[in-house]
């Protein structure tokens, strides 16, 4: 049963539709019933990034009547490694305009809507009420729980994909009697523990992979054929690639989806993922021996007014484009200034990206220094995460 | 048996992607594996010892916290210890 032909009446289709689906209508499970599902169907794809790309572009391809896009961001040269939904040309434009120009491009009919804003607890339950299926294709934690907890609270299924460096996971939650994220991961991991792909990297064609799959999980949610992810979790591995799958189960103490949940209506994401807690998390990434810092960290450590001290290892000229304060000593002076660092107080390196502070950090620490963490990411992560109108070099 | 270490704690394992241990419960494994491997042990237990929530844990493919034994499950050589902490990145 599809979890979406009661809801609305199905469009016909037009002689244009019955040639360019020929290849849908003949299958058995698709046939002209099936394809009138997918017309009448309206999706939203949260991200219009690695995930999104080949899912908007396959959703569209197939038929689906009415794509709904989710993203406010600009396209960078550096997303067309793999979000193929852009190109060159569109470096600058806004991801949802490149987004909408190519998908109606490859399919005249689509009906897209443009959502665009930053998808947060106040606009989600708004934003979602109006479709039958959501695709997750975000790119950070407290997004993940609120496509979750708004999918949840209005019973509209979840195609969830993730990617990090060579691995990702697909599942759909939020399917009637099938487990939701929460019931999965009941938290999130501190921040900093898991990088995000800019700073831990991904491979390219990976997201085709599992944006691809989650395009095949919302088209059968449609149709209401086959089995879908719900109740299971596939692992990819693309280096070696192997295919695994794990099963879900709900948690019947769930705090969204359980019997007695306790949360009811949408929360403070951010809180709920630490990022807005005062208290740095004790559990850090450590490189070589030196803990990292993630740039949202230490803006809530300056924030909440703490005494930090920064060193600034980069050249002269770097400082003069873009800096976040501190002392500067160029890398090549550091074994030469050393008294000028003072080892009783904690000290954050930093450079353009983080590997020269990496190094200095562990330099200071081979000279005694106990208390040197690195900033992951360096200032470029700063001027991504933190401070958008900082120049990038 | 084998454990199966993801990628965002392979900074812990000298970059392994699998481990193998010589255990007879689940338990047994995870103690041999952090013993192994001091910097893991506060990536997968709480200070007081519990599974942290945010990390899951597969003997093959069920979940650890719904078998019966739950951690003191008995294990044998041909079996595998997943482990699945959460991932967001989609971008």
């Amino acid at each position: 049963m599809s979890t979406i032909d009661s809801l609305h009446e199905l469009p016909e289709l037009t002689d244009d539709d019955l040639v360019r689906y020929s290849r849908h209508i003949i299958l058995p499970e698709v046939g002209i019933e099936g394809q009138r599902q997918l017309k009448g169907a309206r999706v939203l794809c949260v991200g219009t990034g690695g995930l999104g790309s080949p899912l908007a572009l396959y959703l569209a391809a197939a038929g689906i009547g009415t794509l709904g896009l989710v993203d406010f961001d600009v396209v960078d040269a550096s997303n067309l490694q793999r979000q193929i939904i852009h190109a060159t040309p569109d470096i600058g434009r806004k991801k949802l305009d490149s987004a909408a120009e190519r998908l109606t491009a490859l399919n005249p009919e689509l009906r897209v809507i443009k959502h665009d804003t930053r998808l947060t607890s106040a606009n989600a339950l708004d934003i979602f009420k109006d479709y039958d299926v959501v695709a997750d294709g975000t790119d950070n934690f407290p997004t993940r729980y609120l496509v979750n907890d708004a999918c949840v609270l209005l019973g509209i299924p979840n195609a969830y994909g993730s990617i990090f460096r060579f691995e990702g996971q697909a599942s759909v939650f939020a399917a009637p009697d099938a487990p939701c994220y929460r019931c999965l991961y009941p938290e999130p991991p501190p921040p900093g523990l898991v990088p995000s792909c800019a700073e831990g990297g991904v491979l390219g064609i990976l997201p085709g992979l599992v944006g691809v799959i989650q395009a095949t999980e919302v088209i059968k949610l449609i149709l209401g054929k086959g089995e879908t992810l719900a109740g299971r979790l596939l692992l990819v591995d693309a280096l070696n690639m192997r295919f695994r799958q794990l099963k879900l189960r709900k948690n019947p103490d769930c705090p969204i989806c359980g019997a007695n949940p306790t949360i009811t209506k949408l929360i403070d994401y951010e809180q709920f993922c630490g990022f807005a807690s005062p208290a740095p998390s004790n559990v850090q990434e450590i490189k070589n021996g030196v803990p990292q810092i993630t740039v949202q960290q230490l803006k809530h450590r300056i924030d909440a007014g703490e005494d930090v001290y920064i060193l600034d290892v980069r050249e002269p000229f770097e400082y003069q484009i873009a800096n976040i304060g501190g002392r500067l000593i160029p890398q090549g002076e550091v074994p030469q200034r050393l008294a000028e660092i003072d080892r009783t107080r904690e000290t954050v390196v930093y450079c353009k990206s983080g590997a020269r502070s990496q190094r200095i950090a562990e330099l200071l620490k081979q000279h005694g220094y106990q208390r040197v963490v690195n900033l992951a990411g360096g200032i470029l992560a700063w001027a991504t995460e933190i401070d958008p109108t900082m120049k990038k070099y | 048996m084998t454990i199966f270490i993801p990628t965002p704690l392979r900074g812990y394992t000298g970059g392994k992607d699998a481990v193998e241990v010589e255990a007879t419960t689940i338990r047994e494994a995870l103690d041999q594996l952090t013993a192994n491997f001091p910097d893991l042990r506060k990536h997968l237990f709480t200070p007081e010892g519990k599974v942290r929530a945010f990390v899951n844990l597969y003997l093959n493919d069920e979940d650890v916290r719904y078998l019966p034994a739950k951690e003191a499950s008995e294990v044998k050589p041909s079996d595998t210890l997943s482990i699945i902490p959460s991932i967001a990145g989609g971008r």
